[in-house]
């Protein structure tokens, strides 16, 4: 997949509080994901189909409902490429340290 | 019918024949179920990939520990591959075992869409936590070693 698509369906706070969402409770619909938005249905629907196509969200059917998926695969890949195992326990410690001092609230947006 | 827990979905430059060999080959599965760079023991997948036949993940040294058991439910090379996913100790109890799928579907572009979906681990959240974690790293290793004839460098866990 295009890297460059998921940077750019990542650099947008709508979208990153749908996978948020996503996060926290994995194969909602539309509609439920509509009900935290303050945005339109349609501003949504097209929010998530720009995720699906850097597939960071994945979508299935069910019966007659759509349901929608983080996929932290692309996310995976990006975190090998920059991140991986060696840095990994520093970089974690350097991340609770700042919890620790900002309290639990981190970045939503 | 409950909703699946996790969808992954992932792109690879190859052919479905190649995702399936990846799926179903013991000596494949070893490459980049875990091992080599990934600081922990390379697995396998091991079965006679019959309708109704056992699997079973185990480590891919000598002493085989088996990690996880299950049933072939439904299979359709090169397309499709559904099993029961359980601890050992719960062989028997197929009430306690989850369920994996596998789809594979030409994309065009000399793409393969895999499509991997786990359901039915409502009741277990450390099998939960487990496998949030364990598949997008298989899937990464997975094309990695596919597209390149190796696996990641800094890979860190495995399934």
């Amino acid at each position: 997949m295009d890297i460059d698509k998921v940077f750019k369906a990542l650099a947008d706070p709508g979208r990153r509080r749908l996978l948020d969402m996503l996060h926290h409770e994995n194969g909602q619909t539309v509609t439920a994901l509509c009900e935290h938005m303050d945005m339109t249905r349609q501003a949504v629907t097209q929010h998530l189909q720009q995720l699906e196509g850097a597939n960071l969200v994945a979508v299935i059917w069910q019966g007659r409902e759509k349901l929608h998926y983080l996929n932290p695969v692309p996310l995976h890949e990006i975190y090998e490429r920059w991140i991986g195992k060696f840095e990994r326990n520093r970089l974690r410690a350097l991340h609770d340290f700042k919890k620790k001092l900002e309290g639990d609230d981190h970045d939503k947006a | 019918m409950t909703k699946p827990d996790f969808v992954y979905v992932t792109y690879i430059a190859t052919t479905p024949e190649k995702v399936w060999q990846a799926l179903v080959d013991t000596e494949v599965t070893r490459q980049y179920w875990g091992g080599l760079n990934t600081g922990c023991a390379a697995n396998v997948n091991v079965s006679d990939w019959k309708p109704g036949s056992s699997w079973e993940h185990r480590s891919a040294d000598d002493a085989g520990a088996v990690k996880i058991v299950g049933k072939v439910v439904e299979i359709d090379p090169p397309r499709r591959l559904v099993v029961t996913w359980g601890r050992p100790k719960d062989v028997e109890d197929e009430s306690k075992h989850s369920r994996v799928a596998y789809e594979i579907e030409p994309h065009g572009d000399g793409l393969v869409r895999l499509t991997v979906t786990h359901a039915g681990l409502e009741n277990d959240p450390e099998m939960f936590a487990g496998i949030s974690g364990g598949w997008p790293q298989v899937l990464s290793n997975l094309k990695t070693l596919l597209e390149t004839g190796r696996v990641l460098p800094h890979s860190s866990s495995a399934a």
